[in-house]
């Protein structure tokens, strides 16, 4: 008679040997080598790993976080959010208030005050303010004001059973009005124009290449994270509950689970990945503003998603890569192209890869049975 | 006919205090299942009209009548899923159906097989079993918690009661329509309810596995209530039991199948036709 296994025996065996063989690789890449090369090997080198590819890897890291938060709540329990780029906005913000606290009088008119507030003429902190320039109280903000937002969003439309398109619209409104909210100067969070010019983290330099390498390297470590937890919770009990409240979730009331509780951890736990995400993002790229709210945002991880292929865990992170790379390149190379680049890519996954590039893989792998 | 309970305000509070832990319910009175003046109406179409009807512990019904008679809609009163305009619904002496939300009535002990079988395709036959086991639904719970073996233990037991044994690692979603009856009655009763609700459990089986299915019903009538509803008259006089007949949302008569089908009214309404 086997005994029940220990929770840390299940999350190793959630994860098959190539996953835990893959992201050692990773691991050894991205926590290691890269980060090596980049700090220790002269610019000139050719083994040197510029700072392009460090804040661009860290970046995409950090989306990638989010786009595997997506694909729990969208491939595993059937919610498609249309409006994740808020959570992640959020995080970025309440992380940003510590950063713009960091600068210390060194800002354009040297004052106590961001510049933008002096620019307002204020001549105190409000009151959501305080506390924000230590670094826990900011870190605690960044996790916990998401998740609430996130739980209380999802209480009010999973109890009264909003469902499918509906919600994803109403998540579409969502970031829609965080993103006027935050535009407004008197909201407290620089308007249109955000939190910018970082100089310091916790005492390092911002743009120093070592809290480079380290902000690259806590990107890498919460995206092995964020999948080996996302592994362990789909191939769980709950991910199991979640994927039957997915597929018949009347069914699963008659069975004597409340879908709303499920829902709401998902949700909820999604919420806060990319809210975690968002802080490690600011720093790396020197900026947070409202527009990282807009609709076309929360769409686009939703494209990365699909484009991965969703329910898979690791497509989001294929799909968040790939698409921001050709990102990067299309914006330089021609940048009135990339939305209708974008808008063609959404529709030929749709239309021809409904399980995207890892259902390809897989497609070409196994050669269909015939029916 | 008068309503021998009506549903007044003290009994509702107290089913409202209970939702948090659905309480065990009272068999005392041998009746597992009042239903009292119950009327459904939608859209002006009355689905249910003042329908009474009482099952008794340990009884086996059947319930009959031709289609629109208020068969599906008296399963979705009972277990919650319609709410009624007039009437009351109880389960044992003290659980107030109407009150109670789906998720609550699947837990103090009333299972549901649905007239299409609703298992959970992507699901391998295993996990189906596994979700409707009996335990403990709350999420802090179920992520914790893994499977015991004693858990295990009742899933190879019913596996094989259903003589799905073999095909444990399938895809629900793969198995016969007939295999997919089965393993939704399998996963009812790993929930372990007091009272079964069964919608047409063999529509689309053979008459072998009809026969088995008889079979497997008339032995849970030996330590649960069962309702039945089915068009198959064999199938009925295979189980044996009390036969109700649903005609327009009331009843038309009851009684042991003989004399039902013995019944004049009955023979006007439906079996004459």
């Amino acid at each position: 008679m086997a005994p029940r296994k220990s929770l840390a025996v299940r999350v190793l065996e959630s994860t098959p040997r190539a996953g835990w063989l893959a992201l050692g690789a990773f691991s050894l890449l991205f926590l290691g080598v890269l980060p090596a090369l980049h700090l220790f090997t002269p610019a000139a080198s050719r083994l040197h790993v510029s700072d392009l590819v460090i804040t661009v890897g860290g970046k995409i890291m950090c989306y990638a976080v989010v786009a595997v938060a997506l694909d729990l709540v969208w491939g595993y329990a059937g919610i498609l959010s249309l409006g994740h780029g808020l959570f992640f906005a959020l995080g970025g913000y309440a992380f940003g208030m510590y950063l713009m606290r960091s600068i210390g009088h060194e800002g354009v008119y040297q004052s106590d005050l961001p510049d933008f507030m002096v620019f307002l003429d204020w001549k105190k902190y409000p009151w959501f303010w305080t506390g924000t320039d230590h670094f826990l109280w900011a870190l605690a903000l960044v996790l916990v004001v998401p998740a609430l937002l996130a739980f209380v969003f999802g209480l009010f439309a999973f109890s009264s059973r909003v469902r499918g398109v509906y919600l994803s619209i109403i998540t579409q409104a969502l970031t829609y009005a965080g993103m006027l909210f935050f535009f407004r100067n008197e909201t407290g969070f620089g308007g249109n124009n955000g939190f910018t010019d970082f100089k310091r983290v916790l005492g390092f330099p911002i743009t120093a290449p070592s809290t480079r390498a380290v902000l690259f390297m806590l990107s890498a470590a919460l995206l092995g994270g964020t999948l080996v937890l996302g592994r362990y919770l789909v191939t769980s009990r709950v991910g199991r509950v979640l994927a039957a409240i997915r597929d018949e979730e009347p069914r699963v009331r008659f069975l004597g689970y409340d879908p709303l509780w499920y829902k709401l951890f998902v949700w909820t736990l999604s919420a806060t990945l990319c809210a975690a995400a968002g802080a490690l993002y600011v720093p790396q790229v020197g900026i947070i503003n409202p527009s990282e709210m807009s609709p076309a945002n929360s769409i686009e991880i939703a494209i990365w998603v699909a484009f991965g292929g969703r329910g898979t865990l690791v497509g989001p992170v294929l799909g968040a890569s790939l698409v921001n790379l050709a990102k990067s390149w299309f914006t330089v190379a021609f940048p009135e192209v990339w939305p209708f680049f974008l808008g063609l890519l959404f529709i030929l996954i749709t239309l021809l890869l409904p399980r995207g590039v890892v259902g390809l893989a897989t497609r070409l792998r196994r050669p269909r049975r015939p029916a | 006919m008068m309503p021998i309970l009506t549903a007044p305000t003290a009994p509702r509070r107290a089913a409202f205090a209970r939702a948090a832990s659905p309480g065990v319910v009272d068999e005392t009175h041998d009746v597992i299942l009042y239903l009292e003046g119950i009327t459904v109406t939608f859209d002006g179409f009355r689905a249910l009209n003042q329908l009474t009807l009482h099952i008794e512990v340990g009884e086996l019904r059947c319930v009959i009548g031709p289609n629109g008679a208020g068969k599906t809609t008296m399963m979705d009163v009972v277990t919650g899923r319609t709410r009624p305009d007039r009437g009351a619904a109880f389960f044992g002496q003290n659980l107030d159906l109407t009150e109670l939300s789906e998720t609550e009535i699947a837990l103090a002990g009333i299972g549901r097989k649905f007239q299409k079988p609703t298992v959970f395709e992507r699901h391998t036959v295993r996990e189906n079993l596994e979700l409707a086991l009996k335990g403990d639904r709350r999420v802090r719970r179920v992520l914790l918690g893994g499977l015991g073996s004693e858990d295990e233990g009742r899933i190879d037991g019913m596996l094989r009661r259903i003589h799905l044994a073999g095909e444990d690692s399938r895809e629900a979603g793969l198995l016969s329509h007939g295999q997919k009856q089965w393993l939704e009655i399998g996963m009812l009763l790993v929930q372990e309810p007091q009272l079964l609700l069964l919608d047409e459990p063999v529509a689309g089986m053979t008459d072998e596995e009809t026969e088995r299915t008889a079979e497997l019903i008339r032995s849970l009538a030996e330590t649960h209530s069962l309702v039945v509803v089915e068009h198959d008259m064999a199938f009925i006089a295979q189980l044996g039991g009390r036969v109700t007949v649903l005609h327009e949302g009331s009843v038309l008569a009851e009684g042991s199948l003989d004399e039902v089908q013995e019944n004049p009214r009955v023979i006007e309404v439906y079996l004459g036709r």
